[in-house]
């Protein structure tokens, strides 16, 4: 469990960083959605990855941290309203420049570079 | 605020440590507000500057925006938090809460001008935080806790292969307080996003990284300090090249910027480098003098940003940028503000800044550092001079004939913050003694950590007679 658990977390980083260096607001948020993802399940994982167990002492042999399920929960409520800041924001930016391009380029810029940003 | 601020300094310059445990929970175990010398000074700096600020704001700058006085508070309350609290975690939160405050506050006004800045900053500021997450929560997988003064007792006992855990953990927390405090690689939003602010905004943005560079001092001699085994002092042979870099960075931005408040934004970024360059050293004179120069810097560049928006409201179409334009009015007024904030920025005598850039000068030992850091210093300082000078003389002295067509109105409100706030550096001068005593107390309670390690013990107090009172 433990290495499908690291593997997940590791493709998940992985894509988000790829996505957040793409060039069109889109792709950015993708990334910054599954980067939060990763991020979340690896803070989840700092408690150790066990099954069955209850976060409150006294009720089994051992015992899972319950702090880090506090932390994840904090986390994912922030991420969310920063990824919806960023729709909106991003949607505020199509509307001012009529272009999604992370730099607010317009399309003076010679197509076979525009296509880079794909 | 700022007298409930005021109250807090002086209780906490009798040098001990008063802490606020939320729920009442004994630390390390809940969430605790720390009050000591450094929080006090950095509440005091921010409860001034926003209060100016807000006088500035409230003389029409808030206008089109209902929003805009309830984002401003929030800031503010996110500023405080970050600066009270005791808990790393917490330190997360509050990073959070003042940054989408923040967000709020760079779109006020709108234009399409902002938009592209605004989104570059918020998606910094999205993988800033997840890199704290993960430097978070390597730290916390390894010492169990989350608790700064708890952590500063751990660390040292780490050993074996969760050292390099620690160690990466430390570096991530370096890298985003870096991104916060604007250091070199990470600067390059900083101008454009703060160039474009309006000016109230810009100038409260002058402490945003100045928060960055708090969590360093706080977190990193605290735990990651002399005592901390072969953790001992982390990273900090990394930030001091790259605080003189940021500092050369920062001059030659300047003296190629076109416009007054892109001078200013690049001269935030010349004070992160000088202030983070003794910081990096870890002597105490050195911590001293950059805790003086903090409080100077922070004020002056606020300063300068509310001139150059007045400046622009008096100049029509020519705005801020530095050409030559039409005389505007209240030139005089005008001329001698930018004149003291361009003096005490470039640190000549006999303001603040000259002060503190000698306490810095002063307080590194003989050596090869020694040689760096007073040659890009000075030259900096030099090159700063001749970039405000430039600045200076087109935008009110080179002249062309013609008058405006229509001069905005100076109201009071406007003038007299953006005339306090300025002349704070003279105040600062005068108060140079009691400050520097200050910062030096400060700068030694810092190194010793073993008075921070000591709240753990504290008890906590019965719910009816509080030990502290909130700030906000």
């Amino acid at each position: 469990m433990e290495l499908l658990f690291a593997l997940v977390i590791g493709a998940l980083t992985a894509s988000g960083v790829y996505l957040l260096l793409r060039a069109r607001t889109f792709p950015v948020i993708m990334g910054i959605t599954l980067l939060s993802y990763g991020v979340n399940l690896f803070l989840f994982a700092t408690g150790r990855l066990a099954t069955g167990q209850q976060p409150v002492i006294g009720t089994s042999a051992s015992y899972a941290d319950p702090l880090p399920q506090a932390l994840v929960l904090t986390a994912i409520v922030i991420g969310f309203a920063m990824t919806a800041f960023l729709v909106v924001l991003s949607l505020r930016n199509l509307a001012d420049n009529e272009n999604d391009h992370v730099d607010g380029q317009r399309e003076e810029t010679p197509p076979h570079r525009n296509k880079n940003g794909r | 605020m700022l007298v409930s601020a005021i109250v807090l300094l002086v209780l906490a310059s009798d040098g001990s440590y008063r802490i606020y445990a939320f729920g009442n929970w004994q630390p390390p175990f809940g969430i605790v507000l720390v009050l000591d010398r450094l929080a006090a000074l950095m509440l005091v700096l921010t409860a001034v500057l926003g209060l100016f600020c807000h006088i500035y704001a409230s003389g029409g700058a808030d206008k089109g925006n209902r929003q805009f006085h309830t984002l401003f508070l929030f800031q503010l309350t996110g500023l405080n938090i970050a600066f009270l609290t005791g808990d790393l975690f917490n330190l997360f939160v509050a990073f959070e809460v003042l940054l989408i405050a923040s967000y709020g506050l760079l779109m006020h006004g709108g234009g399409t001008a902002r938009t592209v800045p605004g989104l570059h900053y918020v998606t910094l500021n999205l993988v800033g935080s997840a890199l704290f997450l993960i430097g978070i929560g390597i730290i916390y997988s390894v010492t169990g806790t989350l608790n700064m003064a708890d952590l500063a007792v751990k660390i040292p006992q780490v050993t074996g292969n969760n050292l390099n855990l620690v160690k990466a953990g430390g570096m991530m927390l370096l890298v985003v307080f870096g991104l916060k405090a604007a250091i070199l690689p990470l600067c390059f939003w900083l101008p454009k996003a703060y160039a474009r602010a309006t000016a109230p905004v810009a100038a409260l943005f002058a402490v945003m990284t100045k928060v960055g560079i708090y969590a360093i001092v706080r977190v990193f001699p605290l735990i990651f300090g002399e005592g901390a085994g072969e953790l001992a002092n982390l990273g900090m042979d990394w930030l001091f090249p790259l605080a003189l870099i940021t500092l050369g960075m920062g001059v030659i931005g300047a003296l190629g910027a076109d416009s007054l408040k892109t001078l200013v934004a690049w001269q935030v970024i010349i004070s992160v480098g000088t202030l983070l360059a003794p910081i990096a050293l870890g002597s105490v004179a050195g911590l001293s003098a950059a805790l003086f120069y903090l409080v100077s810097t922070t004020w002056t560049v606020a300063g300068l940003f509310l001139v150059s928006e007045l400046v622009t409201s008096q100049r029509g179409l020519a705005g801020d940028s530095i050409v030559t334009a039409p005389k505007m009015r209240h030139r005089t007024f005008l001329s001698v503000l930018f004149l003291i904030g361009a003096v005490a920025a470039g640190g000549l005598p006999p303001l603040s800044g000259f002060f503190g850039k000698l306490m810095i000068l002063q307080s590194v030992e003989p050596g090869v550092e020694m040689a760096w850091l007073w040659g890009v210093l000075l030259v900096g300082s030099f090159l700063t001079l001749i970039a405000y000078s430039r600045a200076g003389s087109i935008v009110f002295w080179w002249n062309v004939d013609g008058h405006q067509e229509t001069p905005e109105p100076m109201n009071n409100r406007v003038s007299i913050s953006t005339g306090i706030l300025t002349c704070l550096t003279m105040l600062i001068v005068v108060l140079a003694g009691p400050i520097s005593d200050y910062t030096r107390a400060t700068a030694e309670q810092l190194h010793d950590n073993r008075g921070y390690i000591n709240i753990l013990q504290t008890p906590v107090h019965v719910p009816q007679s509080p030990l502290v009172e909130e700030s906000n």
